[in-house]
């Protein structure tokens, strides 16, 4: 795909992921408009995975940890021809699948998260597999970066330098906002890259919203051989709507009906 | 049959003990079993099982959700993933992971809670699973399993291998009694079963404290007359409550023990099933009460809280009596 066709369907996935959020009345706006071009370029560009061959034991795997996002995923699984796109339209619904985090109730979910720092040591577990069986298939995960105080995340990362899981790569969308404000003041993780690299990681930066530079980031896998990857992609919460943009009550804000109509036609002036 | 004598000791082994040997034969003949450990391969007797299979066993380090977290990956790439690790921080740190990652995924873990219930009785409550019954049985899709002795520990981990579903199998690390094996009736989860057979009174007990349930009963019948049926329920759920209604017909009283605490563990599982079936004669709850708990050993906590022979004769002589 063209960088330009990359960001046109990156267009298409925003305007989906408002009018499901809209329709549900519910939803993690900020963040699934902050991850949307990565999980773009991943099942565009880079994961081998399909409604086909999901079935298939060597398939990539993609593990979302800030499941809170599953807006984003769900818009991307449509378009890859999981699911029809109008089974959306039940998001959040009494008895829905389409529930407000992943679930392995919908086709091309691989584990049903939500709660914070699980994707982490599940995709070290799914990569560490791959190695014991010499399967070629590797192992994504996206976690948000609000949800890295989480203990379990590394000690997941240990586990993962320890096993030399250079068929692993964990990205975070960096958006640099959660709930209660800034990462800064809530729980300062900063600097992630040496803290990563220090536990024997391999650590790249890129611009998150960059299709062309998302490519080039996640064809560089593995960035050293017998190390995991990690990608931390700095994002803006809100990407692409103006009145959204490193806006804190857009966390899990819902637009109304004139601030979508306002929504969809910036996206449209695209 | 259901008879304790001299022999009845000799050659026995922890049921932990005999989980590790048994894995180590099944791991040899099926590459997909994977042990996998948080420093744990010594009290978890998987040394040798290192030594001898060393790609089949996954050394997390003392960190028991990431333990949980990996061995759900794993299980989802299709590996038989055992993680070992002391009951007490397995059931209790990793608990949102047994939930999310094993239970809720419906990743076919297989749970391995060694030194369980109060196996470390000397090392305190920081060392004590007596919550384990209780938070598992509150979680959806996790079937949960304390085997008597080697017999039923060697059937459970042979089964465990093919059970493709999350499963928590609690072990401990006393020297076991063969208790049950010359009975001839199967092993099953979610079936009991009737050790000992008696029309007075069931003693309904599970994992380690079958054997002084069982003691019990031979002292009941020399010294009272009394006969009670001993049931071994390894597995606390899915509940065998075809098995307990029936023995409600059958005998005059029920009584449960189990090396957990009071709250939320086979007796209440029991308690419940029967009130709303109509059961309406006595019945008794033995465990550990809820309170702080007494240390020393595993033999000198059940005699502290009753959890012995003599402590459950007693029980049964004061149920009886008020008949």
């Amino acid at each position: 795909m063209t960088d330009k066709e990359l960001t046109d369907k990156s267009t298409t996935y925003r305007k989906n992921i408002l009018k499901y959020i809209v329709g549900a009345k519910a939803g993690h706006t900020g963040g699934s408009l902050s991850c949307i071009d990565i999980l773009n370029v991943l099942y565009n560009e880079v994961l081998n995975v399909s409604p086909r061959n999901f079935g298939s034991a060597d398939r990539d795997r993609y593990i979302q940890s800030k499941g809170h996002c599953v807006e984003a995923l769900f818009v991307t699984l449509a378009d890859k021809g999981f699911f029809p796109e109008s089974d959306l339209e039940t998001l959040c619904r009494f008895q829905s699948h389409y529930i407000g985090h992943p679930t392995k109730k919908v086709h091309g979910v691989e584990q049903n998260t939500g709660a914070l720092g699980h994707g982490l040591p599940l995709a070290v577990g799914t990569a560490l597999a791959a190695k014991m069986d010499n399967k070629a298939f590797r192992v994504f995960t996206l976690l948000g970066d609000g949800e890295l105080p989480e203990g379990s995340n590394w000690e997941a990362a240990l586990t993962a330098a320890h096993y030399k899981l250079d068929n692993l790569c964990a990205i975070i969308d960096n958006n640099k906002l959660q709930i209660t404000g800034t990462n800064a003041e809530v729980c300062d993780t900063h600097p992630i890259d040496s803290k990563f690299e220090s536990f024997g990681w391999a650590v790249r930066e890129v611009n998150g919203h960059d299709v062309k530079a998302l490519k080039a980031v996640f064809a560089a896998m593995p960035f050293e051989a017998g190390k995991p990857s990690l990608v931390i992609a700095h994002t803006i919460k809100g990407k692409g709507i103006s009145f959204m943009e490193n806006s804190v009550k857009w966390h899990h804000g819902v637009p109304n009906q004139e601030q979508y109509q306002t929504a969809i036609a910036e996206l449209d002036a695209v | 049959m259901g008879t304790i004598t001299e022999n009845t000791v000799i050659n026995s082994q922890a049921n932990q003990d005999v989980f590790s040997a048994t894995l180590l034969e099944l791991a040899q003949a099926d590459r997909d079993i994977t042990a996998v450990t948080s420093d744990s391969r010594g009290s978890g007797k998987l040394v040798k099982f290192g030594q001898e299979l060393p790609a089949q066993i996954v050394e997390i380090g003392i960190a028991e959700q990431n333990l949980v977290g990996v061995a759900a990956g794993l299980a989802s790439a299709g590996k038989k993933a055992f993680a070992v690790s002391p009951a007490c921080f397995l059931t209790a740190r990793a608990l949102e992971q047994i939930k999310n990652d094993v239970a809720y995924s419906d990743n076919p873990v297989r749970l391995i809670g060694i030194s369980a219930g109060v196996s470390y009785g000397a090392l305190g409550t920081t060392h004590h699973s007596l919550h384990d019954f209780a938070v598992l049985r509150a979680i959806n899709n996790i079937t949960i399993v304390a085997p008597a002795d080697n017999f039923e520990t060697r059937e459970a981990v042979t089964l465990a291998v093919k059970y493709n579903k999350p499963l928590y199998l609690r072990l401990g690390k006393k020297p076991m009694p063969l208790l049950t094996e010359d009975t001839g009736i199967g092993f099953e989860f979610g079936k009991g079963r009737v050790i000992k057979e008696g029309r007075d009174v069931s003693i309904i007990a599970t994992g380690e404290t079958v054997y002084p349930a069982l003691q019990a009963a031979q002292k009941l019948e020399q010294e009272s007359g009394i006969r009670a049926t001993v049931v071994s329920m390894h597995t606390i759920k899915p509940l065998d409550t075809e098995l307990i209604l029936s023995l409600a017909q059958k005998t005059q009283a029920i009584i449960t023990v189990e090396e957990h605490m009071v709250n939320g563990g086979l007796g209440e599982a029991c308690a419940a099933m029967l009130l709303q079936n109509g059961y309406q004669k006595p019945f008794k709850i033995m465990g550990i009460p809820d309170e702080y708990t007494v240390t020393g050993s595993q033999t000198e906590i059940f005699n502290h809280y009753g959890l012995s022979a003599d402590g459950i004769a007693l029980a049964v002589n004061n149920m009886l009596v008020s008949l």
